[in-house]
């Protein structure tokens, strides 16, 4: 019994170091963040600021247009959010549920796009845009969300449906109900912690997209908070400070809403490793 | 099952023929709700998949421009990526080496996390989120962060290096560890990967374990014969989404490298990039990507086929 728990406590040791390890950048990027643009640069770096520049959080708003470029992303996530939550419960209760021919291959065909490297589509799809007039709006990059969301969540959303019991649907069937019915009134209630896992999963995707943005939007007033961050980086990089306010910017949500839907993330995380 | 149920419950029509029909017209309701319902993912896999797929493999044999007309240069493209194209081979070489690294590093380093995780340690649930926590710093930030964090003169890992007496790096500034450096960057984020390996760490059989206890077997016993090969599955999971991943790096040469020093990190996909939306060259650029393509399709091919030999799928399948 002892042994184990001095395993135990060298196990626990490692783990703090660990933790520590992939905690000090954030301490960091806080640290530099709260100093002045001559405190940064003092060697031998200091650990912790001599004041918090507070106002540094406040000058980056005045030196680019950082609300904007907050609303901008919120604008692209709110209908990404809803066409992928939606469509991704839709497309999961028909490969879980509804027998039709050609499911397994249509099923199978979208799994396999996970592997498919987005480089191969990319230079299509943008081409397919520029020709309908979509470059530079939110178009491409909020249209796509409205097909099921990809493989991942659609194959996330069919194991929460199948994980339902399948007497519930049948009975309700020989009750009169009609798919759609049973679809709205039964099952999307039972599937909501599914929704959640695939809405935090969203947000996250559309707050960190960068590539999207980055290829589809040229108008400065149409930027999204990446895209701001990078052109920061463009203008001011000497100014660390500011840099890094600006980073904790974009971190700090992110970091917030992962911590509301922590359980979610997880749930989904261990969920796809039992893919095999 | 519910349709005989259905039937048996149903209006008790002797005749075999309505039965018959009656079942025929349900199934074929069921088939149109079905289509109805995976319209958008099967819409989606055709306008978003398969048509640019096939698109791009058309535009890779002709010298498409954004403007102008195009002309179709038959593999054109293809012989001069592997006789002119100065980047192409410099680009594959860092992209492999890159791939590589990573995946291995971030598994080895997740696997690592995992197991400790496993031991029922206190406070496990913190340590998740403590390990998680870094996947979900939006890679812009991340990287703006690390061109901090690698900063020769004033950066926290070199502060670290002085401290413990040992000599400083340049770090994303040298050829020789500008690639090693983004490795690292990639490790920092390894708890996604940790997390799927715990999840498969908790299907482990504790009877089996046990067995190897009575056995008189140890820890590296139990390790070597019952945990790895438990968990193959997900290896092999992660190994494949690591490396198709990895394959695709871009942003870390756009946002902290431009693909310099020297070109050490002058990834594949940032090449691509350069010749769509830098010098306009779809055609060239759809022929670069088709390449890539072609060599991931070739990589996870020759794992799957491998698995056979190093995968287990206990009762599974």
């Amino acid at each position: 019994m002892k042994a184990k728990t001095i395993k135990k406590n060298i196990a626990l040791i490692i783990l703090i170091i660990g933790a520590l390890i992939s905690f000090i950048p954030f301490f960091w990027l806080i640290r530099s963040s709260l100093m002045t643009n001559v405190e940064i640069f003092e060697f031998p770096p200091k650990l912790l600021p001599e004041k918090f520049i507070w106002s540094n959080y406040i000058e980056i708003f005045s030196i680019i247009d950082f609300g904007l470029y907050v609303k901008n992303t919120l604008y692209i996530l709110i209908p990404c959010l809803i066409g992928t939550v939606f469509t991704s419960c839709l497309c999961g209760y028909a490969f879980a549920r509804l027998r039709f021919p050609g499911r397994n291959i249509w099923f199978g065909a979208i799994i396999a796009t996970m592997m498919l490297p987005p480089a191969v589509t990319l230079i299509p799809t943008f081409m397919m845009w520029s020709k309908l007039g979509g470059i530079n709006t939110y178009w491409p990059l909020v249209f796509p969300s409205f097909f099921g969301g990809g493989g991942f969540f659609i194959f996330l959303m069919r194991q929460f449906f199948l994980n339902i019991p399948k007497e519930l649907d049948e009975s309700a069937l020989i009750d009169g109900a009609s798919y759609f019915q049973i679809f709205t009134k039964i099952l999307l209630p039972l599937v909501k912690p599914a929704m959640l896992v695939i809405g935090f999963f969203t947000f996250t995707n559309v707050w960190n997209d960068f590539f999207g943005p980055l290829i589809y939007l040229n108008d400065e007033s149409k930027f999204t908070l990446a895209l701001g961050l990078l052109q920061l980086k463009g203008s001011y990089s000497s100014d660390w400070n500011l840099m890094m306010a600006a980073a904790a910017v974009m971190v700090i949500p992110a970091v917030l809403i992962f911590f509301i839907g922590q359980r979610y993330f997880i749930e989904g995380i261990s969920l796809t490793g039992i893919k095999g | 099952m519910n349709l005989e149920k259905e039937i048996k419950l149903g209006t008790g029509v002797p005749k075999e023929i309505t039965k018959k029909t009656k079942i025929r017209s349900l199934h074929r309701k069921e088939a149109i709700a079905g289509y109805i319902f995976a319209l958008p993912a099967i819409l989606g896999l055709l306008l978003w998949t398969i048509g640019p797929m096939i698109a791009s493999l058309i535009m890779s044999f002709t010298n498409w421009k954004i403007i102008g007309a195009s002309e179709w240069v038959g593999f054109q493209n293809y012989v001069n990526i592997f006789t002119n194209d100065i980047y192409f081979k410099k680009s594959l070489w860092v992209t492999f080496y890159f791939a590589f690294g990573s995946t291995f590093f971030t598994l080895l380093s997740a696997l690592i996390v995992a197991l400790l995780m496993n031991m029922n340690v206190k406070g496990q649930s913190v340590f998740r989120t403590m390990y998680y926590l870094p996947v979900i710093v939006p890679a812009v930030a991340s990287n703006i962060l690390w061109l901090w964090l690698f900063n020769p003169d004033f950066g926290l890992l070199n502060t670290i290096l002085d401290f413990l007496g040992l000599p400083t790096l340049m770090w994303i500034y040298d050829e020789s560890t500008a690639i090693p450096s983004l490795i690292l960057l990639s490790v920092w984020s390894c708890g996604g990967t940790a997390l799927i390996f715990l999840a498969g760490l908790q299907d482990v059989p504790k009877q089996l374990l046990e067995a190897v206890d009575i056995d008189g077997g140890n820890v590296w016993h139990k390790f070597r014969y019952v945990t790895i090969p438990t968990i193959t599955p997900v290896i092999f999971f992660n190994l494949i989404m690591g490396l198709i991943g990895a394959f695709q790096a871009f942003t870390q040469a756009y946002v902290m490298t431009e693909g310099g020093p020297n070109n050490a990190t002058f990834f594949y996909v940032y090449l691509i990039f350069r010749e769509a939306f830098l010098q306009n060259n779809m055609g060239y650029a759809s022929a670069l990507a088709w390449i890539l393509f072609i060599i991931i399709a070739l990589f996870t091919l020759f794992i799957f086929r491998s698995s056979k030999d190093w995968v287990h799928y206990g009762g599974r399948k």
